[in-house]
Protein backbone atom coordinates (compact mmCIF):
# COMPACT_ATOMS: atom_id res chain seq x y z
CA UNK A 1 0.00 0.00 0.00
CA UNK A 2 1.54 3.30 -1.08
CA UNK A 3 0.09 6.77 -0.63
CA UNK A 4 1.80 10.03 -1.53
CA UNK A 5 0.53 11.82 1.58
CA UNK A 6 0.80 11.10 5.31
CA UNK A 7 -2.59 9.77 6.51
CA UNK A 8 -4.67 11.44 9.23
CA UNK A 9 -5.97 9.64 12.32
CA UNK A 10 -9.42 8.98 10.85
CA UNK A 11 -7.99 7.45 7.67
CA UNK A 12 -5.64 5.31 9.73
CA UNK A 13 -8.57 4.15 11.88
CA UNK A 14 -10.40 3.15 8.69
CA UNK A 15 -7.34 1.18 7.52
CA UNK A 16 -7.12 -0.67 10.85
CA UNK A 17 -10.85 -1.44 10.81
CA UNK A 18 -10.43 -2.86 7.31
CA UNK A 19 -7.83 -5.32 8.62
CA UNK A 20 -10.06 -6.67 11.41
CA UNK A 21 -11.63 -9.95 10.40
CA UNK A 22 -15.37 -10.40 10.44
CA UNK A 23 -16.72 -11.86 13.68
CA UNK A 24 -13.74 -10.82 15.80
CA UNK A 25 -13.79 -10.01 19.51
CA UNK A 26 -11.82 -6.77 19.85
CA UNK A 27 -10.57 -4.42 22.56
CA UNK A 28 -9.84 -0.83 21.52
CA UNK A 29 -7.51 1.11 23.81
CA UNK A 30 -8.17 4.62 25.04
CA UNK A 31 -7.36 7.51 22.65
CA UNK A 32 -6.55 7.02 18.98
CA UNK A 33 -7.57 3.30 18.89
CA UNK A 34 -11.12 4.26 19.94
CA UNK A 35 -11.54 5.91 16.51
CA UNK A 36 -11.46 2.45 14.90
CA UNK A 37 -14.99 1.78 16.20
CA UNK A 38 -16.31 4.51 13.84
CA UNK A 39 -15.30 2.34 10.88
CA UNK A 40 -16.53 -1.04 12.09
CA UNK A 41 -19.62 -1.78 10.01
CA UNK A 42 -22.43 -4.30 10.46
CA UNK A 43 -20.54 -6.56 8.04
CA UNK A 44 -17.60 -6.63 10.45
CA UNK A 45 -19.91 -8.14 13.08
CA UNK A 46 -17.28 -7.22 15.69
CA UNK A 47 -17.97 -7.61 19.42
CA UNK A 48 -16.19 -4.94 21.47
CA UNK A 49 -14.72 -5.77 24.86
CA UNK A 50 -14.12 -3.22 27.58
CA UNK A 51 -11.82 -4.45 30.35
CA UNK A 52 -13.90 -3.02 33.17
CA UNK A 53 -16.32 -5.88 32.55
CA UNK A 54 -18.33 -6.06 29.35
CA UNK A 55 -18.58 -7.69 25.95
CA UNK A 56 -20.86 -6.08 23.41
CA UNK A 57 -20.06 -2.47 24.21
CA UNK A 58 -21.91 0.03 22.03
CA UNK A 59 -21.17 3.62 21.07
CA UNK A 60 -20.76 6.50 23.52
CA UNK A 61 -23.98 7.33 25.41
CA UNK A 62 -25.77 10.57 24.63
CA UNK A 63 -27.99 12.71 26.84
CA UNK A 64 -30.65 10.56 28.52
CA UNK A 65 -28.79 7.37 27.64
CA UNK A 66 -26.02 8.35 30.08
CA UNK A 67 -25.90 5.84 32.93
CA UNK A 68 -23.22 6.06 35.62
CA UNK A 69 -23.27 2.28 36.01
CA UNK A 70 -22.39 1.74 32.34
CA UNK A 71 -18.96 3.12 31.49
CA UNK A 72 -15.98 2.03 29.44
CA UNK A 73 -12.35 1.63 30.50
CA UNK A 74 -11.82 5.35 29.92
CA UNK A 75 -14.70 5.98 32.38
CA UNK A 76 -16.82 7.40 29.52
CA UNK A 77 -20.56 6.50 29.58
CA UNK A 78 -21.34 4.04 26.79
CA UNK A 79 -24.31 1.98 25.57
CA UNK A 80 -24.92 -1.75 25.39
CA UNK A 81 -25.67 -3.66 22.19
CA UNK A 82 -28.09 -6.60 21.86
CA UNK A 83 -26.28 -9.70 23.09
CA UNK A 84 -24.07 -7.76 25.50
CA UNK A 85 -22.75 -9.47 28.63
CA UNK A 86 -21.39 -8.15 31.93
CA UNK A 87 -18.79 -9.89 34.09
CA UNK A 88 -16.44 -9.04 36.92
CA UNK A 89 -12.85 -7.86 36.57
CA UNK A 90 -11.20 -11.22 37.17
CA UNK A 91 -13.28 -12.78 34.37
CA UNK A 92 -12.66 -9.77 32.15
CA UNK A 93 -8.89 -10.09 32.40
CA UNK A 94 -9.02 -13.89 32.27
CA UNK A 95 -10.64 -13.70 28.85
CA UNK A 96 -7.75 -11.55 27.65
CA UNK A 97 -4.92 -13.35 29.43
CA UNK A 98 -6.39 -16.68 28.36
CA UNK A 99 -5.95 -15.75 24.71
CA UNK A 100 -9.64 -15.58 23.83
CA UNK A 101 -9.68 -12.03 22.51
CA UNK A 102 -8.81 -11.81 18.79
CA UNK A 103 -7.42 -8.30 18.51
CA UNK A 104 -6.38 -5.51 20.83
CA UNK A 105 -5.52 -2.09 19.39
CA UNK A 106 -3.32 0.10 21.58
CA UNK A 107 -1.56 3.44 21.47
CA UNK A 108 2.20 3.56 22.06
CA UNK A 109 5.07 5.84 22.93
CA UNK A 110 7.63 3.40 21.49
CA UNK A 111 7.66 -0.03 19.86
CA UNK A 112 10.78 -2.16 19.31
CA UNK A 113 11.58 -4.26 16.24
CA UNK A 114 10.80 -7.44 18.20
CA UNK A 115 7.43 -6.10 19.34
CA UNK A 116 8.27 -4.76 22.79
CA UNK A 117 5.71 -2.12 23.74
CA UNK A 118 6.22 1.03 25.80
CA UNK A 119 3.01 2.95 26.40
CA UNK A 120 2.52 3.55 30.11
CA UNK A 121 5.36 5.53 31.65
CA UNK A 122 8.03 7.98 30.55
CA UNK A 123 10.26 6.87 33.41
CA UNK A 124 10.80 10.47 34.47
CA UNK A 125 11.47 10.61 38.22
CA UNK A 126 8.70 13.11 39.05
CA UNK A 127 6.03 11.32 36.97
CA UNK A 128 3.33 9.55 39.00
CA UNK A 129 3.09 6.08 37.45
CA UNK A 130 -0.32 4.66 36.49
CA UNK A 131 -0.61 1.42 34.56
CA UNK A 132 -4.30 0.43 34.62
CA UNK A 133 -4.95 -2.45 32.25
CA UNK A 134 -2.11 -1.57 29.84
CA UNK A 135 0.17 -4.49 30.76
CA UNK A 136 -2.69 -7.00 30.69
CA UNK A 137 -3.90 -5.72 27.31
CA UNK A 138 -0.37 -5.85 25.88
CA UNK A 139 0.00 -9.58 26.46
CA UNK A 140 -3.63 -10.54 26.41
CA UNK A 141 -4.88 -10.79 22.84
CA UNK A 142 -4.04 -13.12 19.95
CA UNK A 143 -3.00 -10.07 17.91
CA UNK A 144 -1.85 -6.76 19.36
CA UNK A 145 -1.93 -3.84 16.94
CA UNK A 146 -0.43 -0.47 17.74
CA UNK A 147 -1.68 2.85 16.34
CA UNK A 148 0.64 5.81 16.72
CA UNK A 149 2.44 8.61 14.91
CA UNK A 150 5.71 7.27 13.49
CA UNK A 151 7.69 10.25 14.77
CA UNK A 152 7.67 12.32 17.96
CA UNK A 153 7.11 16.07 17.73
CA UNK A 154 10.90 16.40 17.83
CA UNK A 155 11.17 14.12 14.79
CA UNK A 156 12.50 11.02 16.59
CA UNK A 157 11.28 7.73 15.14
CA UNK A 158 9.19 5.72 17.63
CA UNK A 159 9.80 2.32 16.00
CA UNK A 160 13.25 1.44 17.36
CA UNK A 161 15.72 -1.47 17.52
CA UNK A 162 15.07 -1.35 21.29
CA UNK A 163 12.66 0.74 23.34
CA UNK A 164 14.21 3.24 25.76
CA UNK A 165 11.08 3.92 27.85
CA UNK A 166 9.95 1.44 30.55
CA UNK A 167 8.23 -1.51 28.88
CA UNK A 168 4.55 -2.40 29.05
CA UNK A 169 5.07 -5.85 27.54
CA UNK A 170 7.80 -7.91 25.88
CA UNK A 171 7.48 -9.11 22.27
CA UNK A 172 3.74 -8.56 22.22
CA UNK A 173 3.05 -6.26 19.24
CA UNK A 174 2.42 -7.87 15.85
CA UNK A 175 1.57 -4.85 13.71
CA UNK A 176 2.19 -1.11 13.89
CA UNK A 177 -0.12 1.30 12.08
CA UNK A 178 1.26 4.82 11.75
CA UNK A 179 0.59 8.02 9.87
CA UNK A 180 3.61 7.21 7.68
CA UNK A 181 3.29 3.48 7.19
CA UNK A 182 2.25 0.01 8.29
CA UNK A 183 4.78 -2.40 9.78
CA UNK A 184 4.63 -6.11 10.52
CA UNK A 185 6.87 -7.26 13.36
CA UNK A 186 8.33 -10.66 14.17
CA UNK A 187 10.07 -12.39 17.08
CA UNK A 188 13.33 -12.37 15.11
CA UNK A 189 13.25 -8.58 14.78
CA UNK A 190 12.57 -8.55 11.04
CA UNK A 191 10.32 -5.57 10.32
CA UNK A 192 8.32 -5.83 7.11
CA UNK A 193 6.97 -2.59 5.66
CA UNK A 194 3.44 -3.19 4.34
CA UNK A 195 2.57 0.40 3.52
CA UNK A 196 4.17 3.82 3.23
CA UNK A 197 2.34 7.13 3.35
CA UNK A 198 4.15 10.30 2.27
CA UNK A 199 7.55 8.70 2.74
CA UNK A 200 9.74 6.64 0.38
CA UNK A 201 11.35 3.41 1.52
CA UNK A 202 14.79 5.02 1.33
CA UNK A 203 13.64 8.02 3.37
CA UNK A 204 12.26 5.64 6.00
CA UNK A 205 15.44 3.57 6.04
CA UNK A 206 17.59 6.70 6.47
CA UNK A 207 15.75 7.53 9.72
CA UNK A 208 16.19 4.19 11.45
CA UNK A 209 18.80 1.63 12.43
CA UNK A 210 16.29 -1.16 11.78
CA UNK A 211 16.90 -2.93 8.46
CA UNK A 212 13.42 -2.85 6.98
CA UNK A 213 12.07 -5.34 4.45
CA UNK A 214 10.14 -3.62 1.68
CA UNK A 215 6.82 -5.36 1.00
CA UNK A 216 4.88 -2.27 -0.02
CA UNK A 217 4.44 -3.65 -3.53
CA UNK A 218 2.66 -6.80 -2.29
CA UNK B 1 -25.23 -15.12 58.74
CA UNK B 2 -25.73 -11.69 57.21
CA UNK B 3 -26.32 -8.87 59.63
CA UNK B 4 -28.66 -6.24 58.18
CA UNK B 5 -28.05 -2.82 59.73
CA UNK B 6 -29.90 0.47 59.47
CA UNK B 7 -27.14 2.90 58.58
CA UNK B 8 -23.79 3.17 56.84
CA UNK B 9 -22.26 4.40 60.12
CA UNK B 10 -23.41 1.23 61.88
CA UNK B 11 -22.13 -0.90 59.00
CA UNK B 12 -18.55 0.38 59.25
CA UNK B 13 -18.49 0.89 63.05
CA UNK B 14 -15.96 -1.84 63.82
CA UNK B 15 -13.25 -1.02 61.27
CA UNK B 16 -10.01 -0.69 63.25
CA UNK B 17 -7.08 1.64 62.69
CA UNK B 18 -4.45 -0.03 60.53
CA UNK B 19 -6.95 -2.22 58.64
CA UNK B 20 -6.56 -3.27 55.03
CA UNK B 21 -9.78 -2.14 53.38
CA UNK B 22 -10.77 -3.41 49.93
CA UNK B 23 -13.02 -0.84 48.24
CA UNK B 24 -15.04 -1.78 45.16
CA UNK B 25 -15.58 0.41 42.14
CA UNK B 26 -13.96 1.39 38.88
CA UNK B 27 -14.03 5.15 38.80
CA UNK B 28 -17.36 6.05 40.35
CA UNK B 29 -19.21 2.99 38.97
CA UNK B 30 -19.73 0.60 41.87
CA UNK B 31 -17.88 2.80 44.34
CA UNK B 32 -19.67 2.49 47.73
CA UNK B 33 -19.72 6.24 48.35
CA UNK B 34 -21.98 6.10 51.42
CA UNK B 35 -19.86 3.44 53.16
CA UNK B 36 -16.68 5.38 52.39
CA UNK B 37 -18.34 8.53 53.74
CA UNK B 38 -19.18 6.69 56.96
CA UNK B 39 -15.61 5.38 57.23
CA UNK B 40 -14.39 8.96 56.90
CA UNK B 41 -16.80 10.12 59.62
CA UNK B 42 -15.84 7.19 61.83
CA UNK B 43 -12.23 8.31 62.04
CA UNK B 44 -10.34 5.07 61.33
CA UNK B 45 -6.76 5.85 60.34
CA UNK B 46 -3.48 4.30 59.14
CA UNK B 47 -5.49 2.36 56.58
CA UNK B 48 -4.22 0.36 53.64
CA UNK B 49 -6.71 0.78 50.79
CA UNK B 50 -7.11 -1.49 47.79
CA UNK B 51 -9.06 0.03 44.88
CA UNK B 52 -8.56 0.31 41.14
CA UNK B 53 -7.98 4.04 41.43
CA UNK B 54 -6.83 6.52 44.06
CA UNK B 55 -9.94 8.64 44.26
CA UNK B 56 -11.58 11.16 41.98
CA UNK B 57 -12.27 14.84 42.63
CA UNK B 58 -13.58 15.73 46.10
CA UNK B 59 -15.63 12.72 47.09
CA UNK B 60 -15.36 9.17 48.35
CA UNK B 61 -11.87 7.69 48.52
CA UNK B 62 -10.29 11.01 47.50
CA UNK B 63 -11.42 12.53 50.81
CA UNK B 64 -9.96 9.67 52.87
CA UNK B 65 -6.63 10.42 51.18
CA UNK B 66 -7.05 14.17 51.63
CA UNK B 67 -7.55 13.66 55.38
CA UNK B 68 -4.35 11.53 55.46
CA UNK B 69 -6.15 8.47 56.76
CA UNK B 70 -4.55 6.23 54.17
CA UNK B 71 -0.94 5.12 54.76
CA UNK B 72 -0.76 2.92 51.70
CA UNK B 73 -2.77 2.38 48.54
CA UNK B 74 -2.65 -0.69 46.30
CA UNK B 75 -4.14 0.23 42.93
CA UNK B 76 -3.66 0.10 39.16
CA UNK B 77 -4.45 3.63 38.04
CA UNK B 78 -3.84 6.36 40.64
CA UNK B 79 -3.09 9.28 38.35
CA UNK B 80 -5.91 10.90 36.45
CA UNK B 81 -7.02 14.44 35.70
CA UNK B 82 -8.97 14.76 38.95
CA UNK B 83 -6.78 12.75 41.37
CA UNK B 84 -5.37 15.91 42.96
CA UNK B 85 -5.66 14.73 46.57
CA UNK B 86 -3.67 11.58 45.82
CA UNK B 87 -1.14 13.51 43.71
CA UNK B 88 -0.50 15.94 46.56
CA UNK B 89 -0.14 13.23 49.22
CA UNK B 90 2.15 11.19 46.95
CA UNK B 91 4.42 14.08 46.03
CA UNK B 92 4.65 15.00 49.73
CA UNK B 93 5.76 11.43 50.47
CA UNK B 94 2.74 10.94 52.71
CA UNK B 95 1.23 7.91 51.01
CA UNK B 96 2.85 4.67 49.90
CA UNK B 97 1.85 3.36 46.47
CA UNK B 98 1.91 -0.25 45.32
CA UNK B 99 1.14 -0.14 41.62
CA UNK B 100 -0.41 -3.35 40.25
CA UNK B 101 -1.60 -4.04 36.69
CA UNK B 102 -5.39 -4.11 36.71
CA UNK B 103 -5.78 -7.76 35.76
CA UNK B 104 -3.19 -8.82 38.33
CA UNK B 105 -5.03 -6.77 40.94
CA UNK B 106 -8.30 -8.58 40.16
CA UNK B 107 -6.61 -11.98 40.10
CA UNK B 108 -4.69 -11.38 43.35
CA UNK B 109 -8.01 -10.58 45.04
CA UNK B 110 -9.63 -13.63 43.47
CA UNK B 111 -6.71 -15.78 44.63
CA UNK B 112 -7.10 -14.52 48.19
CA UNK B 113 -10.76 -15.48 48.24
CA UNK B 114 -10.12 -18.82 46.57
CA UNK B 115 -7.34 -19.97 48.88
CA UNK B 116 -4.63 -19.81 46.25
CA UNK B 117 -1.14 -19.23 47.66
CA UNK B 118 0.21 -17.51 44.57
CA UNK B 119 0.02 -17.73 40.79
CA UNK B 120 2.21 -17.25 37.73
CA UNK B 121 0.92 -14.56 35.36
CA UNK B 122 2.35 -13.38 32.04
CA UNK B 123 1.21 -9.81 32.77
CA UNK B 124 4.09 -7.52 33.66
CA UNK B 125 6.87 -9.93 32.72
CA UNK B 126 10.00 -8.02 31.67
CA UNK B 127 8.68 -4.70 33.02
CA UNK B 128 9.69 -2.61 36.03
CA UNK B 129 6.57 -3.79 37.88
CA UNK B 130 8.03 -7.30 37.95
CA UNK B 131 11.48 -6.26 39.19
CA UNK B 132 12.62 -8.41 42.10
CA UNK B 133 9.79 -10.89 41.61
CA UNK B 134 10.23 -14.60 40.99
CA UNK B 135 9.78 -15.58 37.33
CA UNK B 136 9.43 -18.91 35.60
CA UNK B 137 9.31 -20.17 32.03
CA UNK B 138 6.43 -22.57 31.54
CA UNK B 139 5.90 -24.20 28.14
CA UNK B 140 7.98 -21.54 26.45
CA UNK B 141 6.22 -18.55 27.96
CA UNK B 142 7.52 -16.31 30.75
CA UNK B 143 5.52 -15.71 33.91
CA UNK B 144 5.80 -13.66 37.12
CA UNK B 145 4.84 -14.99 40.55
CA UNK B 146 2.16 -12.88 42.20
CA UNK B 147 0.66 -13.30 45.67
CA UNK B 148 -2.90 -12.88 46.89
CA UNK B 149 -4.21 -9.64 48.43
CA UNK B 150 -6.23 -10.32 51.57
CA UNK B 151 -8.38 -7.67 53.19
CA UNK B 152 -9.53 -7.20 56.76
CA UNK B 153 -12.66 -5.57 55.43
CA UNK B 154 -14.30 -5.18 52.01
CA UNK B 155 -16.64 -2.29 51.25
CA UNK B 156 -18.68 -2.96 48.15
CA UNK B 157 -21.76 -1.69 46.36
CA UNK B 158 -24.21 -4.17 44.87
CA UNK B 159 -27.53 -3.47 43.19
CA UNK B 160 -30.00 -5.77 44.93
CA UNK B 161 -29.80 -8.30 47.72
CA UNK B 162 -32.13 -10.68 49.46
CA UNK B 163 -32.33 -10.85 53.25
CA UNK B 164 -30.04 -13.85 53.23
CA UNK B 165 -27.28 -11.72 51.64
CA UNK B 166 -27.24 -12.97 48.05
CA UNK B 167 -26.16 -10.19 45.71
CA UNK B 168 -26.69 -9.05 42.14
CA UNK B 169 -24.91 -6.12 40.54
CA UNK B 170 -25.77 -3.61 37.83
CA UNK B 171 -23.91 -3.33 34.51
CA UNK B 172 -20.22 -2.35 34.71
CA UNK B 173 -20.64 -1.42 38.39
CA UNK B 174 -20.01 -5.10 39.11
CA UNK B 175 -16.25 -4.68 38.46
CA UNK B 176 -14.27 -5.61 41.63
CA UNK B 177 -17.21 -6.36 43.96
CA UNK B 178 -17.45 -10.13 43.47
CA UNK B 179 -13.70 -10.72 44.11
CA UNK B 180 -13.43 -8.33 47.02
CA UNK B 181 -16.46 -9.92 48.69
CA UNK B 182 -14.50 -13.18 48.84
CA UNK B 183 -11.12 -11.74 49.81
CA UNK B 184 -11.84 -10.03 53.15
CA UNK B 185 -12.46 -11.34 56.67
CA UNK B 186 -15.52 -9.10 56.82
CA UNK B 187 -17.55 -8.02 53.79
CA UNK B 188 -19.74 -4.96 54.18
CA UNK B 189 -22.22 -4.30 51.37
CA UNK B 190 -24.41 -1.37 50.47
CA UNK B 191 -27.32 -2.23 48.18
CA UNK B 192 -30.17 -0.27 46.66
CA UNK B 193 -32.83 -2.61 48.00
CA UNK B 194 -33.03 -5.70 50.22
CA UNK B 195 -35.73 -8.09 48.99
CA UNK B 196 -37.37 -10.91 50.94
CA UNK B 197 -35.37 -14.14 50.69
CA UNK B 198 -36.52 -16.07 47.63
CA UNK B 199 -37.23 -13.00 45.50
CA UNK B 200 -33.94 -13.20 43.61
CA UNK B 201 -33.64 -15.89 40.95
CA UNK B 202 -30.98 -18.31 42.22
CA UNK B 203 -29.68 -18.65 38.64
CA UNK B 204 -28.82 -14.93 38.61
CA UNK B 205 -26.96 -14.60 41.93
CA UNK B 206 -23.45 -13.26 41.36
CA UNK B 207 -22.22 -13.17 44.98
CA UNK B 208 -23.71 -15.95 47.12
CA UNK B 209 -24.74 -15.03 50.67
CA UNK B 210 -21.84 -16.89 52.33
CA UNK B 211 -19.61 -13.90 51.56
CA UNK B 212 -21.93 -11.15 52.83
CA UNK B 213 -21.40 -10.28 56.51
CA UNK B 214 -22.98 -6.87 56.94
CA UNK B 215 -25.52 -5.24 54.67
CA UNK B 216 -27.26 -1.86 54.55
CA UNK B 217 -29.91 -0.63 52.11
CA UNK B 218 -29.11 2.81 50.67
CA UNK B 219 -30.88 4.10 47.60
CA UNK B 220 -28.59 5.88 45.14
CA UNK B 221 -28.77 7.10 41.55
CA UNK B 222 -28.56 3.45 40.42
CA UNK B 223 -32.21 2.92 41.44
CA UNK B 224 -33.40 5.82 39.29
CA UNK B 225 -31.22 4.71 36.39
CA UNK B 226 -32.66 1.20 36.55
CA UNK B 227 -36.22 2.55 36.76
CA UNK B 228 -35.60 4.79 33.75
CA UNK B 229 -34.23 1.83 31.81
CA UNK B 230 -37.24 -0.28 32.77
CA UNK B 231 -39.59 2.51 31.65
CA UNK B 232 -37.85 2.75 28.28
CA UNK B 233 -38.51 -0.91 27.51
Amino acid sequence: MLRSERVDRETLAEIVAGDIESGSFVNLGIGQPTLVSNYLTAEHNVTLHTENGMLGMGRAAEEDEIDGDLINAGKIPVTETPGAAYFHQADSFALMRGGHLDVCVLGAMQVSATGDLANWHTGEPDAIPAVGGAMDLAIGAKQVYVMMNLFTREGEIKLLPEATYPLTGVGCVSRVYTDHGIFELSDSGTVTVRGLFGLTFDELQSKSEIEFVDATGN
Amino acid sequence: MTNIVESAAEAVANIDDGSTVLIGGFGNAGQPMELIGALLEGGAKNLTIVNNNAGQADEGLALLIKERRVDKIICSFPRQSDSWHFDEAYRAGEIELELVPQGNLAERLRAAGAGIGGFFTPTGYGTMLAEGKETREINGRNYVLEYPIHGDVALIKAFKADEKGNLVYRKTARNFGPMMATAAKQTIVQVEEILPTGELNPENIVTPSIYTDVMVAIETESTQLAAREQGAK
